[in-house]
């Protein structure tokens, strides 16, 4: 039912919304996220990011936890997706796309499926500043979300 | 075993991929990383730090002392930043 396609090129996150609710009247509640690629500021200016990517992985990755976000919650349509290659500040990163009948299972689906793209899908991003090109580290806010998700017994193996 | 690198453990190692013939002995994803590791200046490199080594056997996260088995294709890289 999910829709992933891991792209170079923009996406439209109008375009996709409007895909999810086409012709169905049972979409009462539809989610966008969209991850934006920040220019950073002063000598942190940044000129460019580049995605790096497991092709084959990631899509499968992607999917695996679409698959479970359909499982847990009572969705009536997903679109993941998430760009590679070399972006400029101001450009989009992610779309992640849920809809359902009511707003309270397109919220929770989306956030789930960006915790776990940050860190669980095979991507890296390098930042390109003037002294050169650093690849950025994962953060344990992120991790820390990721495990919110998870039943009570994975928590504490994820937290250590 | 097809052996892939990613982000900056390519960079390190010098090479997107490479195909290795490991001893019998070695068995398990941390296994792996050792024997790696004593391959020469830009491996010790790569995996100076196994902690911060993520793994995946063909193309499904794996743990170090998950067994390698019969696996075709294995990749190491950081800690994920995607999203």
């Amino acid at each position: 039912m999910g829709t992933v396609r891991l792209q170079r090129e923009d996406f439209d996150a109008a375009a996709e919304q409007r895909r999810l609710c086409e012709a169905r009247l049972d979409v009462g509640a539809v989610v966008t996220f969209t991850g934006i690629c920040r220019g950073g500021e002063g000598a942190d200016a940044i000129s460019a990011m580049t995605l790096e990517h497991y092709p084959g992985m990631a899509e499968d990755e992607i999917a695996r936890h679409v698959a479970e976000a359909e499982a847990r919650w009572d969705l009536k349509g997903v679109t993941v997706i998430h760009r590679y290659g070399r972006l400029i500040p101001g450009e989009n990163i992610v779309l992640v796309a849920t809809a359902s009948a009511h707003r309270a299972d397109a919220f929770a689906a989306a956030e789930f499926l960006m915790d776990y793209l940050k860190t669980s899908a095979p991507f890296w991003k390098n930042e390109e500043r003037r002294e050169g090109g650093r690849w950025v580290e994962a953060r344990s806010e992120d991790d820390a979300a990721a495990a919110r998700w998870q039943p009570p017994s994975r928590s504490r193996e994820a937290a250590e | 075993m097809k052996i892939l690198y990613f982000a900056w453990v390519r960079e390190r190692v010098g090479k997107t991929e490479e195909t290795v013939e490991p001893p019998a002995h070695v068995r398990t994803v941390g296994e792996l990383v050792a024997w790696l590791a004593a391959r020469g200046e830009e491996y010790a490199y790569a995996f100076e730090n196994p902690k911060v080594i993520r793994a995946a056997i063909d193309r499904t996260h794996a743990k170090p002392e998950t067994a390698l088995g019969a696996a075709r294709e294995i990749a190491f890289f950081p800690p994920m930043t995607g999203g």
